[in-house]
């Protein structure tokens, strides 16, 4: 029995002849030969310069103008007002003025911009519950230690929504009014829904439901945060459903932007209402009506409106398409140089020999 | 012996006392029992002695210390889990390797220890687990039965206290080992008389010496020594033998078998060295990011943060921008923490183990004859193995078959065994009905001259058939089997049985010999055995008239010297003889015999019994006893042995010399058979300027000899003085330039001066300077210096190939020790880390495995390094933008994934696959070989190379994005600047550039890179849009918050053109510099590589 065992393992010890054991698997063993790169160098650099051109064709179609409005005209003013805390509750209007020498064609987005604020920090990027503006009661009530100090205070009520991230929103209000030549100014309707997300709208963010109770009575036991004039659900004075967590205004804020200086949207011209507007912003002269209440001194922030346009890739982007264009062309030059080394100075098959 | 109670002391034994059938008395000494524990662990024990082990490894340690700091909320920029999944992963798969071990080692103990032995105990014979034998106990142990213990042999059932033990599993030999009893106790053969022994060893302590044992036995007032002889060693198997008795001396973990299993000395590689010195320049590195990011967070929180603290206040402790710097250090420590990758040696050590099964698999070093494959005995040196620049090699089994065909002799200065090949003819032994029928000879003289009754022809051959260690075995009338310690010997038996003088069986006293057809019994009075000292081996034998003769074969040179001054005509014949055998690259004995008196002998007997008694210095004392009996004796002639080359040997150290790899052969063997098997296997050439050889007795004409080459070379060197000054540095260049024409052949004697301190280098630079070096006549310990001079002065990678006991030091010190499954027993394989039975594998090992291993590792370094910082580095950029803050610009999830499922596979398949030209041209092309030994592929230059384009990629990959994002919106006017859209875009950015990278480095697709490497791509999606899914963020909000952002960005164009623009920045200069490499200055290996196609 035994001896029969040892004797059929002594018969397998020779190893399989398995492709794979025998290091034999068929296989694609591709290398770096003239015939491959330099077209293939050549393609990617053309491919690359049209793209770029493309790009550029396309991004010439859209427009940006920027506004800086931190200290401009009358709102110098309402800079020096909001210099001191002690006028925080203090309300405080102002206007911009600015004109458009062309027309801007099809859809206008309004933003607004802030420079040098850092919602990218560690910190203040922690300092939220992503439970509590998803309407979990419990969290309401009770919301996450990674708020921080923001999360309740001192006597012990709840902040809703907490964190420094809904601490900091930016409560500027903005009304644009064209000024035709001949005519009264006219206000621009703007949309400011859809400015969001649509999985932030619908899905991330949502109100806290207790049934048969209002939106004031679900915040009841909680307060607003400590920068803010009015509790989260008297946001939208206007539109009852845009208040709560699900304040578009809240959501375009509560998504950080990567980088100090951004900017977010703060409306969408609407061309329906009104024939005026309907092929987009004519040229001519326009103010923007501020209600100024953010203050940017303290950090050395500026305050900036934009209007863009924007083309089948988005809005007006300079980097693109000209990385594109010196990428392609620089890969172009490469193609070339390399052709010449191999043409002039290629060694190969010369070692064969040897 | 009263004082005997002092010894309960747990300081370090100094003798051991057993008194045999007296357990109270021997439990005083706390004695180790019979259970032996090889295991590590057992079940509640396993997990904190694994974990502690484990966390004895610097990285683990490391990442335990990152796992901490996490959990420090002020600093932890990371979720835990980033860190404790990977090492979780890294941890478990360590623990289950270990724990499969240990449970198989659990389960043999058991085995072990369960066996059953039967132990005399209050005078009857009982049946007790192995466990329970104790120190002092006498068991009984019966025909095939494993020794439970070190045995003192106490009587056996066989006549005069024999028994016949197989010591295959301590030392690899099956031929069977005789041992003997005192003649005293060899009578105490029943459980009664047993039960009343109470005689008293005193002994030396446990080591690890199988073959050497050293006690007295006192009994009724008697005092009887113990050697060896008397032993029976725990592994052993009782062969041939009914029954037999032993007392209990050492057991269990202090067991000579046990005592020897200790770890080997662990063997690390070239690039472990350098990969733990990169490490540590990593650890370095990852110290000042660290520290310029703190400066920046200084900086930046007393100019901006100090100011946003309305929006952003600091946490409580932290009151000035210093104390939020010192955090912000540790914060992106742990955020770069990556750049070690916890993964690496894990990886590693995989594709060493796919490695070492590739060699266990490769049919092309298996060896039908011997049915034995060949065997990675070690997992972790094989890149080493495309490094080697130097191989040791034994002569005798590893390059030569060691099957030995009894070739020539010359008895009384006439030489036989001459022929010419044409009309050869085997010789009928027919007349001998106990021939061996394999055997063959062609000189029919011989034939003749014994049948015509020359008497120094019968004495020649009686002589053999006598004078030996050979045990024999009649299974039936007239079938012989001889087993026989080394072939040597079994040829030179079997030759004297053909010729008609058949040893036929032997006792402890006797050996009866057929002498052409008359059965003759002689008394055997004493073996004085071989060793490798004495290099000779006597028996006196009393022959049926009651003529008392010494029988001694051995070497020339020792047997010469004790020869009577009247054979010095013989011995100048015989002497011619020698050196015409020698140079046939024959192994020659010369035999000799003397005739003694009764009164020599028994004057002697006396002496050698003395010897025997003493209780120190047994061993050399014994040694002038047999000096002493040696001498003045008569030649008889001489004998030749064949040792057949290997198959393939002068092929394969062609191919290794081409690959400028310097083979030195060491060997036991005279200096003629060693330079002719050197001629044999065409590592000496006739072309060669010149071969040295230097055979100084003294220190100074070994060092004339020494010098006298090197002026042979340079006449100023001459003028120089070479009296122990080092030579001159240039000396070594300028050496190493005229290489190739030279061959060096040192004896023992001599390099037993060479090796000296002061000559050593001298010795070294001469041996180095010439292509061939072989050093003959060298003791076991001469090997292995050799083999540490070269490693100590050389820095090159160092192998030993041999296949015997005398090789093993050799094999361990070598940096790679390979061991030669041959017939000289296993030791050699057993202290090796590789073996296989053929000396021609080894070209294979090194050219083939060993050069893919290297090439594979070197990739896979490269690439590894490359995309652990391509990964991390993108944080340190991000710092400068969001204020230092440690804010991660990944998700957390891919931080905790990107190593372990995101890029580890194809990075796996390439360094297990990768093939740069296929097989059968590294070995057509011997100088693919050489960047292995240049150390080419993976240096300090090629990592910060690898480095560089790591940083580069990363600035890349952060810049693009971060240009194309900052301003983009998407065409629903939506900014794509927010933080996520931002991670996202650059994590996939970052996957399928180092996707491209890897399907760029690898160079052999097998379906399985195929798969993983789209699998990985694949994988990244599937568990992006998972994490980012609506399922797990109604969950767990917290903790999955970057719901929906892979969908929203994904569908970008904006963000593909910025994934498709980063990927062709970081890829097009890499491309450019590989062709430009390729096209400017190829390896050979690329165009090797090419041909092919």
């Amino acid at each position: 029995m035994a001896e029969n065992e040892e004797k059929a393992k002594a018969q397998n010890r020779c190893p399989d002849n398995s492709a794979f054991k025998q290091q034999r698997l068929p296989a694609w063993s591709p290398s770096l030969t003239a015939e491959t790169v330099l077209p293939f160098f050549y393609l990617l650099g053309i491919a690359c310069v049209l793209l770029g051109v493309l790009l550029q064709i396309t991004m010439q179609n859209t427009q940006e103008i920027k506004v800086d409005y931190t200290n401009a005209e009358s709102c110098d003013m309402c800079f020096e007002t909001r210099k001191y805390k002690v006028n925080a509750s203090r309300e405080c209007h102002c206007s911009i003025t600015f004109s458009l020498k062309e027309r801007l064609e099809g859809d206008v987005f309004f933003y607004y911009g802030l420079v040098n604020f850092h919602q990218n920090l560690r910190r203040y990027m922690d300092s939220r519950d992503d439970a509590q503006l998803l309407g979990r009661i419990k969290k309401l009530k009770n919301p996450s230690v990674y708020c921080g100090p923001n999360f309740q205070y001192a006597n012990g009520t709840p902040i809703a929504p907490c964190g420094a991230i809904a601490n900091s929103m930016f409560n500027d209000s903005f009304a644009l009014f064209f000024h035709p030549l001949v005519d009264r100014p006219l206000r621009v309707p703007l949309f400011r829904k859809g400015i969001a997300w649509y999985t932030d709208k619908n899905i991330k963010f949502h109100n806290p439901y207790v049934p048969n109770e209002s939106l004031p009575q679900v915040f009841q036991a909680t307060a607003k945060p400590l920068y803010w004039q009015k509790p989260v659900y008297e946001l939208d004075p206007n539109d009852s459903t845009n208040n709560g967590f699900i304040n578009e205004d809240l959501i375009v804020w509560m998504r950080e932007a990567a980088f100090p200086n951004f900017k977010k949207l703060y409306g969408i011209l609407d061309r329906q209402s009104s024939k005026m507007f309907e092929q987009g912003l004519p040229a001519g002269n326009y103010s923007v009506s501020i209600s100024y209440n953010f203050p940017v001194q303290y950090f050395r922030g500026r305050k900036q409106v934009v209007l863009s346009t924007v083309s089948w890739f988005g809005g007006q982007n300079h980097f693109l398409p000209i990385a594109y264009l010196v990428t392609g062309c620089v890969t172009v030059l490469v193609a070339v140089v390399l052709t010449v080394v191999y043409i002039k100075f290629g060694k190969k098959g010369l070692k064969m020999e040897d | 012996m009263i004082g005997s109670v002092f010894y309960f002391s747990i300081s370090p034994e100094e003798e051991r006392k057993v008194r045999a059938n007296d357990r109270e008395y021997n439990e005083k000494f706390q004695y180790a029992n019979n259970c032996i524990m090889t295991s590590k662990y057992n079940i509640i024990t396993f997990l904190p002695v694994n974990l502690f082990e484990q966390f004895q490894e610097v990285a683990n340690t490391y990442f335990l210390f990152l796992l901490i700091l996490q959990l420090i909320p002020q600093i932890s920029s990371l979720s835990w889990f980033t860190t404790i999944v990977p090492l979780v992963l890294v941890l478990s798969i360590t623990a289950v390797k270990d724990a499969t071990d240990d449970y198989f080692r659990h389960k043999s103990d058991n085995q072990v220890n369960n066996r059953q032995s039967q132990v005399l105990i209050n005078g009857t014979l009982q049946n007790e687990k192995w466990m329970n034998v104790r120190v002092g106990d006498i068991i009984r142990l019966e025909n095939n039965q494993f020794v439970a213990a070190d045995l003192l042999l106490l009587s056996s059932s066989e006549p005069h206290g024999l028994c016949y033990i197989e010591t295959a599993e301590l030392d690899g030999e099956t031929n069977m080992k005789v041992r003997q009893s005192l003649p005293v106790t060899s009578e105490l053969g029943d459980p009664n008389s047993l039960a009343q022994f109470d005689g008293e060893v005193i002994c030396e302590p446990p080591n690890n010496k199988l073959d050497r044992f050293c006690g007295t036995l006192y009994w009724r007032e008697n005092k009887y020594g113990l050697s060896n002889q008397n032993m029976l060693l725990r592994g052993c198997v009782l062969r041939n033998t009914e029954s037999c008795y032993g007392l209990v001396i050492f057991a269990g973990p202090d067991t000579k078998l046990m005592q020897n299993s200790g770890r080997t000395k662990f063997k690390r590689t070239s690039i472990d060295r350098l990969m733990n010195t990169l490490v540590l320049w990593i650890f370095g590195f990852l110290v000042c990011m660290g520290v310029i990011l703190a400066i920046g967070n200084a900086v930046w929180e007393k100019e901006v943060g100090f100011l946003f603290q309305s929006y952003l206040p600091w946490d409580p402790p932290v009151d000035n921008f210093l104390f939020s710097a010192f955090l912000a250090f540790w914060s992106y420590v742990i955020i770069l923490n990556t750049v070690v990758p916890i993964s690496l040696y894990v990886s590693v050590e995989v594709i060493r183990l796919g490695h070492s099964y590739f060699i266990n698999w490769d049919r092309r070093m298996f060896c039908q004859r011997r049915n034995t494959p060949a065997e990675a005995r070690t997992t972790t040196l094989n890149e080493e193995l495309g490094q080697v620049e130097y191989i040791f090699s034994d002569k005798t089994g590893t390059l030569t078959q060691n099957i030995m065909t009894f070739n020539k002799c010359s008895i009384n200065g006439h030489a036989y065994g001459e022929w010419e090949m044409s009309r050869a003819q085997r010789l009928d032994f027919s007349f001998n009905p106990l021939a061996d029928r394999d055997f063959c000879f062609y000189d029919q003289n011989l034939l003749d001259s014994v049948k015509l009754g020359e008497p120094a022809v019968h004495e020649f051959f009686r002589l053999l058939s006598l004078c030996h260690t050979v045990m024999s075995e009649e299974k039936s009338e007239g079938e012989l089997m001889y087993k026989a310690q080394s072939p040597d010997e079994g040829a030179l038996v079997t030759a004297a049985r053909n010729f008609g003088f058949v040893f036929r069986s032997r006792t402890p006293s006797t050996v009866t010999v057929q002498e052409l057809g008359r059965s003759v019994t002689y008394a055997l009075l004493a073996i004085l055995d071989f060793n490798n000292i004495r290099k000779r081996m006597s028996v006196i034998v009393r022959n049926p008239e009651g003529k008392i003769r010494l029988y001694c074969k051995g070497a020339d040179t020792l047997l010469f010297e004790r020869l009577h001054p009247c054979n010095h005509d013989l011995m100048n014949v015989t002497s011619d003889h020698l050196n015409e055998y020698a140079a046939d690259g024959l192994r020659t004995l010369v035999l000799a015999y003397r005739d003694l008196s009764e009164q020599q002998w028994e004057d002697w007997a006396e002496r050698r019994r003395s010897a025997e008694r003493a209780a120190d210095y047994r061993e050399d004392r014994l040694a002038a006893a047999y000096e002493e009996i040696e001498q003045d004796m008569m030649l008889l002639g001489a004998t030749a042995i064949e040792d057949k080359l290997q198959e393939g040997v002068p092929e394969t150290i062609a191919i290794l010399s081409l690959a400028n790899i310097k083979i030195w052969v060491l060997t036991g063997d005279k200096q003629e058979t060693a330079v002719n098997i050197g001629y044999s296997c065409k590592m000496l050439t006739d072309d060669m300027s010149e071969v040295f050889i230097i055979n100084g007795h003294t220190v100074q004409r070994v060092r004339e000899e020494l010098s006298g080459e090197q002026g042979g070379w340079h006449p100023q060197q001459e003028e120089k003085p070479q009296q122990g000054s080092p030579p001159a540095p240039a000396l070594p260049s300028l050496l190493d330039s005229i290489s190739g024409e030279y061959a060096l052949v040192i004896s023992g004697h001599s390099l037993a001066h060479a090796l000296e301190a002061d000559m050593e280098r001298e010795f070294l630079d001469t041996a180095c300077a010439c292509k061939a070096v072989i050093c003959c006549r060298v003791t076991p310990l001469q090997k292995a210096l050799v083999v540490e001079l070269v490693k100590k002065h050389k820095k090159a990678v160092t192998l030993a190939i041999g296949d015997g006991a005398n090789d093993v030091s050799m094999i361990k010190t070598a940096h790679i020790g390979v061991g030669i499954s041959g017939q000289e027993g296993i030791q050699a394989v057993l202290a090796s880390d590789y073996s296989f039975s053929q000396f021609r594998f080894l070209q294979r090992l090194l050219l083939v495995h060993g050069r893919w291993s290297y090439l594979r590792m070197c990739r896979f370094l490269c690439y590894f390094f490359y995309k652990n910082f391509a990964f991390t580095m993108v944080h340190f950029w991000f710092g400068f933008f969001c204020g230092f803050s440690a804010q991660t610009v990944y998700d957390q999830y891919f931080i905790t994934l990107y190593n372990i499922v995101y890029t580890s596979l194809p990075v796996l398949a390439m360094g297990i696959f990768d093939q740069d030209v296929p097989e059968q041209r590294s070995l057509e092309y011997p100088k693919l070989y050489e960047p292995g030994q240049l150390n080419l592929l993976f240096n300090k230059r090629e990592f910060f190379i690898c480095i560089a384009q790591g940083i580069y990629t990363s600035v890349v990959l952060f810049c693009v994005p971060y240009g194309v994002l900052s301003q983009a919106t998407r065409n629903d006017g939506i900014p794509l600047a927010d933080y996520q859209t931002f991670a996202v875009t650059v994590a996939t950015s970052l996957v399928i550039v180092v996707s491209v990278q890897i399907a760029l480095d690898t160079g052999y697709w097998t379906a399985i890179n195929h798969f993983f490497v789209w699998g990985s791509l694949g994988a990244y999606f599937t568990i992006l849009f998972a994490m980012h899914s609506n399922i797990l963020f109604s969950i767990f909000p917290n903790q999955f918050h970057f719901f929906g952002s892979a969908q929203n960005t994904l569908i970008q164009p904006v963000v593909w053109l910025t994934i498709a623009l980063a990927t062709v920045v970081c890829i097009v200069p890499v491309l450019a510099f590989r062709f430009l490499k390729l096209d400017l200055k190829p390896q050979l290996s690329d165009t090797v590589g090419l041909s092919v196609f």
